[in-house]
C-alpha cells in the first residue's frame, strides 16, 4: 500500500481526471457494480449506517458522483472511491442502480 | 505426499478422467459442467455466493473443512472486548439452502493433468474449472524458536481456524499483569492484512488503557513503515501517550529469534526483550495445497493472470485471495471478495468458450478500528495491467489527518462505516 504523503499528494494534485487505463476498454456491469455490495448491501440496498443508493435516478446519480470526485459533497470515503472510476463506468453504474429497487 | 498415496491418487485420478466410471467413492456423475471452490473463506464463499446467483448453469461445490467460519476481520475487537467470537462466526448453511454443495473435508491433493482433487476423507472429485482460495500457511521454523508448540505459548491468532488462538491471546491478555510488557512481533511484506497488526497494537491498547493503565506494548516490527501509518500514529500519540513502543527495523526492531520458555524475542542485533505476553505474527505464503500443487513460485505465492486469475503454472485453476500475488492488491477479505467474481465470470466464460469480462475493477477498504467510535480507511481501486496489477492513478488513498478535536464526526462516522461493511461484507460471502 502507498505511503500517505504519496496519497495526500495525488489527492492534492487532479480532482476529476479519468484514469487513461481504463478508457480503453468498455465497462462490464454488473461486475463493476459488485464492488459496492461490500459496503451498501445487496443491491445497493443499504446496510446499517452506509445509505442506500439503489432506485437512485440516472441523473441524480450522476451529479452525486461529481460532486463526491470533486469534494463538494460531504463525504468520508465515497470521493477517494468516486474518483476511481471513469465516466462511462460511472454512466454504466448509474443505470445499474436507477434500475434496482 | 508419500510415493505410495501419490501412486494411489493418479491411478483413481485416471480412472476417472476415463469417463464416466462409476465407483462408490466417486462423487455421481455430473451433467451440468462443474466448478468446484476449495477453501470457504472470504474468496471461497464469495465466489461460491456469487457462482450459484449469476450462473444457474453450471454446478457449484465447495469443499471447506470446517462448519463454522471464524472471521479475521474483528478478530482484534474480540480482543479489545468490543465483540464476541460468536459475533464474528459464520455458517453456511445459507450457501447450502442457495444449492451449494458442501463438502466438509480437507482437500490433500489436485492434480492438474486429469482435474482431480484428493479429499482427506478418501474420495476423489473431479472439476471442469477449479477456484481455489486456501488463504495462507504459516511458514513455521521460518523465525527461529516459532513451531507449533511455541504458538500456544506465543499465539498467532492470524488464522483464526476455530478461533482458539484469539481466544488463547485474549486471555492472555486478561491475565498480564497491570504494569506488564504485551510484546508483537511483525513480519516484513507480503502478509496478509497490511493494516491488521496496527489496528491490533491500537485495540489492545484501548482494552490496556480501560483495565491496565501502567502496561506497555512493545512492537517490534521487521519493517520501517506501514500502511495508514501516519494515522495510526497520531491516534497512538494523542489517546494512548507513553504506552506504545514500536521499533522499526532500522532501530533494531526484527525479531529474528523467538523463546516462549524464556519469555524472550530477541531482535537482529541480539537485543532480547522479556516480555509477558507476546504475540507473533510470523512469516507466510500461499496455503499448503496450493504449494504442493505446485502453482506457487519461488516467493511462496502463486503467480496468476490479472484478468482471469488463472494460475501461471496450471490451467483451468484459478487462484484467488490471499494466496496469489496481487501485489500492489492487499490481502485483504475484501480484495479476496471482489476478485473472486471477476475469477468466477472468468471461468465460465472460458468454460462456454467465450471471453472473460473485459475491464474489470477490483476494490478494496480496509477499515481500522483505533478507539471506541475511531475509525480510519484506506481506499485502492486496481485493475489488470499488462502483467500484474496495477492502482488507479489519482484515486482511493487514506482518512483525512488531523487532530482528533477537528476530525471526530470523521472518525465517529468511519467506525459505524466500518460496522457496516462488516455486515454487508459478509451477507456478500455467507448470506
Ligand atoms: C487480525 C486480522 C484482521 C483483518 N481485518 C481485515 C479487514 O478489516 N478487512 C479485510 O478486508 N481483511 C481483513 N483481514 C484479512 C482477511 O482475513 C484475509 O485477507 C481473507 O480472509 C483472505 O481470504 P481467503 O479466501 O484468501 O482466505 P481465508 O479467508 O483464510 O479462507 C481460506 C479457507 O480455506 C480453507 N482451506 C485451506 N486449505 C484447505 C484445503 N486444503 N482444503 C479445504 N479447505 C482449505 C480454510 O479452512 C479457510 O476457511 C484481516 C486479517 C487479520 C489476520
Ligand atoms: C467502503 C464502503 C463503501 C463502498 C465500497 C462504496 N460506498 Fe458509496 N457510500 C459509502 C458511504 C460511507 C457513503 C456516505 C458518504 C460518505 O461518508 O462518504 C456512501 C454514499 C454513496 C452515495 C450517496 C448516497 C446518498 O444518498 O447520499 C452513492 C450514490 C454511492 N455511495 C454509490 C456507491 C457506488 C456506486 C459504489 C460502488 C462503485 C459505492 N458507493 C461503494 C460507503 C461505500
Amino acid at each position: 500500500m502507498r505511503s500517505s504523503g504519496v496519497a495526500a499528494m495525488l489527492l492534492a494534485s487532479v480532482v476529476t481526471t479519468t484514469p487513461a487505463l481504463a478508457q480503453q476498454q468498455q465497462p462490464s456491469v454488473p461486475l463493476i457494480a459488485q464492488g459496492c455490495a461490500g459496503c451498501h448491501g445487496q443491491n445497493g440496498a443499504g446496510q446499517g449506517a452506509t445509505p442506500p443508493i439503489a432506485g437512485t435516478s440516472r441523473d441524480e446519480f450522476i451529479k452525486i458522483w461529481a460532486a463526491f470526485r470533486a469534494n463538494e459533497r460531504p463525504a468520508t470515503i465515497m470521493n477517494r472511491i468516486a474518483r476511481g472510476y471513469t465516466d462511462a463506468e460511472v454512466a454504466a453504474l448509474a443505470d445499474h442502480f436507477a434500475a434496482r429497487r | 505426499m508419500t510415493i505410495l498415496t501419490r501412486r494411489r491418487f493418479t491411478a483413481l485420478a485416471s480412472a476417472l478422467a476415463g469417463a464416466s466410471v462409476l465407483s462408490p467413492h466417486v462423487v455421481r456423475a455430473q451433467t451440468r459442467p462443474r466448478l468446484v471452490i476449495i477453501g470457504g473463506g472470504f474468496g471461497g464463499a464469495s465466489a461460491a455466493r456469487f457462482a450459484r446467483l449469476q450462473f444457474p448453469q453450471v454446478d457449484v461445490t465447495l469443499i471447506e473443512p470446517k462448519t463454522t467460519f471464524v472471521t479475521c476481520p474483528y478478530g482484534n475487537l474480540v480482543l479489545e472486548g468490543a465483540r464476541t467470537l460468536p459475533q464474528i462466526s459464520h455458517s453456511y448453511d445459507r450457501l447450502k439452502a442457495r444449492g451449494v454443495n458442501l463438502v466438509h473435508d480437507w482437500a490433500d491433493a489436485i492434480d492438474p493433468a486429469t482435474r482431480t482433487i484428493r479429499l482427506r476423507g478418501g474420495t476423489a472429485l473431479s472439476y471442469d474449472k477449479l477456484i481455489l482460495s486456501p488463504g495462507i500457511a504459516i511458514r513455521w521454523g521460518a523465525l527461529a524458536g516459532y513451531d507449533e508448540a511455541a504458538a500456544e505459548v506465543f499465539p498467532h491468532a492470524w488464522v483464526p481456524g476455530s478461533g482458539e488462538q484469539t481466544t488463547l491471546l485474549r486471555r492472555q491478555l486478561e491475565a498480564l499483569p497491570d504494569g506488564g510488557v504485551f510484546g508483537m512481533a511483525i513480519p516484513a511484506n507480503p502478509f496478509r492484512c497490511p493494516p491488521g497488526p496496527y489496528e491490533r497494537i491500537s485495540m489492545v491498547a484501548s482494552y490496556l488503557k480501560k483495565h491496565k493503565p501502567r502496561a506497555k506494548i512493545l512492537a517490534l516490527d521487521a519493517k520501517e513503515a506501514f500502511s495508514k501509518q501516519n494515522l495510526f500514529q497520531d491516534a497512538w500519540t494523542e489517546l494512548y501517550p507513553g504506552l506504545i513502543e514500536w521499533v522499526p527495523s532500522n532501530r533494531d526492531g526484527r525479531v529474528v529469534r523467538v523463546d516462549p520458555r524464556e519469555k524472550v524475542l530477541e531482535t537482529e542485533f541480539g537485543t532480547r526483550h522479556r516480555v509477558d505476553v507476546a504475540n507473533v505474527i510470523p512469516p507466510q505464503s500461499a496455503a499448503k495445497i496450493a504449494i504442493d500443487a505446485g502453482l506457487a513460485n519461488e516467493t511462496g505465492w502463486v503467480p496468476v493472470n490479472p484478468r482471469t486469475f488463472e494460475a501461471t503454472r496450471a490451467q483451468h485453476i484459478h487462484v484467488i485471495g490471499d494466496a496469489n500475488v496481487g501485489q500492489p492488491m492487499p490481502k485483504s477479505g475484501y480484495i479476496a471478495n471482489s476478485t473472486s467474481k471477476q475469477a468466477v465470470a472468468s471461468a465460465v466464460a472460458l468454460l462456454e468458450g467465450r471471453e472473460p469480462p473485459a475491464s474489470p475493477v477490483y476494490f478494496n477498504t480496509c477499515y481500522s478500528h483505533v478507539a471506541d467510535d475511531y475509525g480510519i480507511s484506506v481506499v485502492g481501486v486496481f485493475r489488470p495491467g499488462e502483467t500484474g496489477f496495477v492502482e488507479t492513478p489519482n484515486s482511493g488513498g487514506v482518512s483525512p489527518r488531523g487532530p482528533l478535536a477537528e476530525r471526530r464526526e470523521q472518525r465517529r462516522l468511519e467506525a459505524l462505516y466500518a460496522d457496516a461493511w462488516y455486515a454487508s461484507i459478509v451477507e456478500d460471502a455467507f448470506g
